[in-house]
């Protein structure tokens, strides 16, 4: 009788962390539909400053503690990044990125997920980022061969001044 | 909503009850078995570390050796790691709705919910950095989902979730952070989890020996029977679209899909926000701490021996007599359950003064009010077989209309007031009728109560008392035909024993007579 319990003990606890053990990876989860993948636009850069430069007059220089003297006053604000995303000359995205920072003085950033279905696409990728109110300072275009669970990245280097494809 | 929980709760309960009995029954050892479990995944997981590489590639390759290779030890070890924490889960919120029925959460109590809410983030946090370090498909996705979690926060200055975009971004190092970082927020989490009981007297750490060995048998085999595995490399190239999510640490990822990351915090934030509030949401229901009076109090630590609430302690007398301590409340952590006034050796309803005394006294529910309900009471007692009721109001019998006293917990009662019904002739037989066996609503009232009847703790029930007119009856606020049917059955045996014999040496009428002066404790009274 006391085996008998022991069993009915052992069956119960068994059967609850069974159903643990399952739950622990079950029922999967699907993130994007089937025959999808991802297209990501995201790149950190920073636009240029709100103002210009202006160059310290040596009296101004000498004012100054001798550990913080420089040779130029620059405002800390930069501008915002002008963004745009075509796919197949359709407009997905489009963005006025401010200036990261409380002084508004960090780069701007962009992350953006687009889940499209698996095909050819015709990607056009636009960027302003210095003080003009018309047209794009950075552009590109390619078309991609884009594929079911695909991470199509679309990003940005600031050293040398293109979008990167990846 | 507690209402129905309470109801869940018992029904559970019970099956339970009836199978592993009140001692081993797991619903009652929730706060137990989640240390325990904590103690599985820290030993699984420092055994786990022999063999886990911190590096992009070999991070994944390391724990695929263990677990196909090494399957018989390691990966015996890694679903231990995994499915002990996932148990860990259950437990705390289990636990947690549990208290939250049994409104085990205001009051003094608030410090123990309190602290709770630290705990559920620091699991939490513990197990999500744990499944960053398997870096398969279902670790990449975390990363992401993490990332963009706290990247949506407005204090990083750059995304986090670039470093998981591409293979360029990441390095070896980033492992190593994430396992310092699995290492140490579950040692925060194991010191939290010693905050969480200081203010508990007799906190159940461990559970009973028995239901420990089940636990780890059945893990065992659920081990054997579904390994933990990996779902393949994680390809920074690719989306891992589908993935076994952990749905004990994970419910909320997919969320962050459907509602967008700002909700999911707002979720986050409003669900910590009320646990933290809820022990002073109203109704506000506190009763006054006890007191203690010192003309009746000797000093014997036995009130501070049986609070739950280490809320008693002893300090150096201050009135004079001649014992070297006193006891002393600290009313910020009464609940004013009255097992301090059973406790003491004072508390005899046999003591003849009118105006009833003892060392320490619950200000809204004196000993003096006890005896007069108990009296009163007795005195509506009518039939063959007289059963009166002391009940716990947190019990099967406290709604019962007739022939029942209520306290807030049965262990409020002293022994000596079982012998002062029986003696007295007040009733030919007393139930004592208490919550659940495995559910005392004050956690230790049950087993001091058998304890003190068993003359097994201070203050004993006297060998004179006869015990087959003394019953205990443990069922919980829902199990009422449960209780009703062992009272009846209890009045049934009644009528098969021989006449009472036991009478007290004093008249009755000494009861309600007047003292002369004040009584030193313990000394008067014939108990």
């Amino acid at each position: 009788m006391r085996l008998l319990r022991l069993a009915g003990q052992f069956l119960v606890i068994a059967a609850l962390f069974a159903g643990v053990a399952w739950l622990s990876d079950r029922p999967t989860y699907r993130q994007i539909p089937n025959g999808f993948g991802v297209v990501m636009l995201t790149f950190v850069h920073s636009a240029d400053r709100r103002g210009e430069c202006r160059r310290l007059t040596p009296e101004e220089i000498a004012r100054l503690p001798p550990n913080m003297r420089r040779v130029q006053d620059c405002p800390r604000v930069r501008r915002p990044i002008y963004v745009e995303l075509d796919v197949d000359g359709r407009n997905i995205y489009r963005a006025s990125l401010p200036p990261t920072g409380i002084a508004g003085d960090g780069p701007s950033r962009v992350y953006q997920r687009f889940v499209l279905p698996a095909g050819t696409y015709d990607v056009d990728v636009r960027m302003r980022d210095k003080a003009r109110a018309e047209g794009f300072d950075h552009e590109r275009h390619e078309t991609i061969d884009f594929a079911a669970n695909q991470l199509f990245v679309i990003d940005y280097g600031p050293e040398s001044g293109e979008f990167i494809f990846r | 909503m507690r209402k129905m929980l309470r109801t869940g709760f018992a029904a559970i309960e019970q099956p339970f009850d009836r199978l592993f009995g009140p001692s081993l029954n797991p619903l009652a050892q929730l706060g137990a078995l989640g240390f325990f479990f904590f103690w599985i995944v820290a030993i699984s997981g420092i055994y786990l570390f022999i063999f886990f590489d911190t590096g992009i590639e070999r991070a994944y390759q390391s724990v695929e050796y263990l677990t196909r290779d090494q399957w018989y030890h390691a990966g015996v070890m890694r679903s231990f790691h995994r499915y002990a924490s996932d148990l860990m889960v259950v437990m705390v919120v289990v636990h947690l709705l549990r208290e939250f029925a049994n409104d085990r959460y205001r009051g003094v109590r608030w410090f123990s919910w309190f602290t709770g809410l630290p705990i559920i983030w620091l699991l939490y946090a513990s197990g999500i950095t744990g499944y960053w370090l398997v870096w398969d498909r279902l670790a990449q996705y975390v990363a992401l989902v993490s990332s963009e979690l706290l990247d949506w926060l407005p204090i990083f200055g750059e995304p986090i979730a670039r470093n998981f975009i591409s293979t360029g971004t990441l390095t070896s190092r980033f492992f190593s952070l994430m396992v310092f970082m699995h290492v140490a927020v579950p040692l925060f989490l194991l010191f939290i989890m010693w905050v969480h009981i200081l203010r508990i007297s007799r906190p159940k750490v461990n559970p009973p020996r028995a239901l420990a060995l089940l636990s780890l048998a059945a893990l065992v085999a659920v081990s054997i029977w579904k390994p933990a595995l990996s779902q393949g490399q994680a390809d920074l190239a690719k989306v891992p679209a589908v993935v076994g999510l952990d749905w004990f640490f994970l419910p909320l990822y997919p969320l962050t899909n459907i509602w967008g990351n700002g909700a999911v915090w707002a979720f986050l934030g409003a669900f910590s926000l009320m646990i933290g509030l809820m022990p002073w949401l109203p109704p506000l229901r506190r009763a006054r701490a006890a007191e203690v009076d010192l003309a009746h109090c000797n000093g014997c630590a036995r009130c501070v021996e049986d609070c739950p609430y280490e809320a008693i302690r002893m300090v150096g007398r201050t009135d004079g007599m001649p014992f070297p301590t006193q006891a002393q409340v600290n009313p910020s952590l009464c609940v004013s359950c009255g097992i301090c006034m059973g406790a003491c050796p004072s508390s005899t309803p046999f003591r003849r003064s009118a105006d009833l005394k003892t060392g320490i006294d619950l200000p809204d529910y004196s000993l003096r009010e006890l005896r007069e309900r108990v009296m009163n009471v007795a005195a509506g007692l009518r039939g063959p077989a007289r059963v009166l009721v002391l009940a716990c109001e947190h019990g099967a019998a406290a709604g019962r209309p007739d022939g029942t006293v209520v306290l807030p917990c049965v262990a409020m009662a002293p022994p000596s007031l079982i012998d002062f019904i029986l003696s007295r002739d007040l009733a030919d037989a007393v139930a004592v009728a208490g919550c659940a066996e495995s559910a005392c609503y004050n956690r230790l009232g049950i087993k001091w109560t058998e304890q003190r009847f068993a003359g097994e703790r201070d203050p004993y029930l006297r060998a004179r008392v006869p015990r087959e007119r003394l019953a205990t009856i443990w069922a919980s606020a829902l199990a009422v035909k449960k209780m009703e049917a062992e009272i009846a059955a209890f009045a049934t045996r009644l009528a098969t024993l021989p006449p009472k014999r036991l009478r007290s040496p004093l008249p009755a009428s000494a009861v309600s007579r007047p003292t002369m002066a004040r009584e030193p404790a313990e000394l008067r009274g014939d108990s």
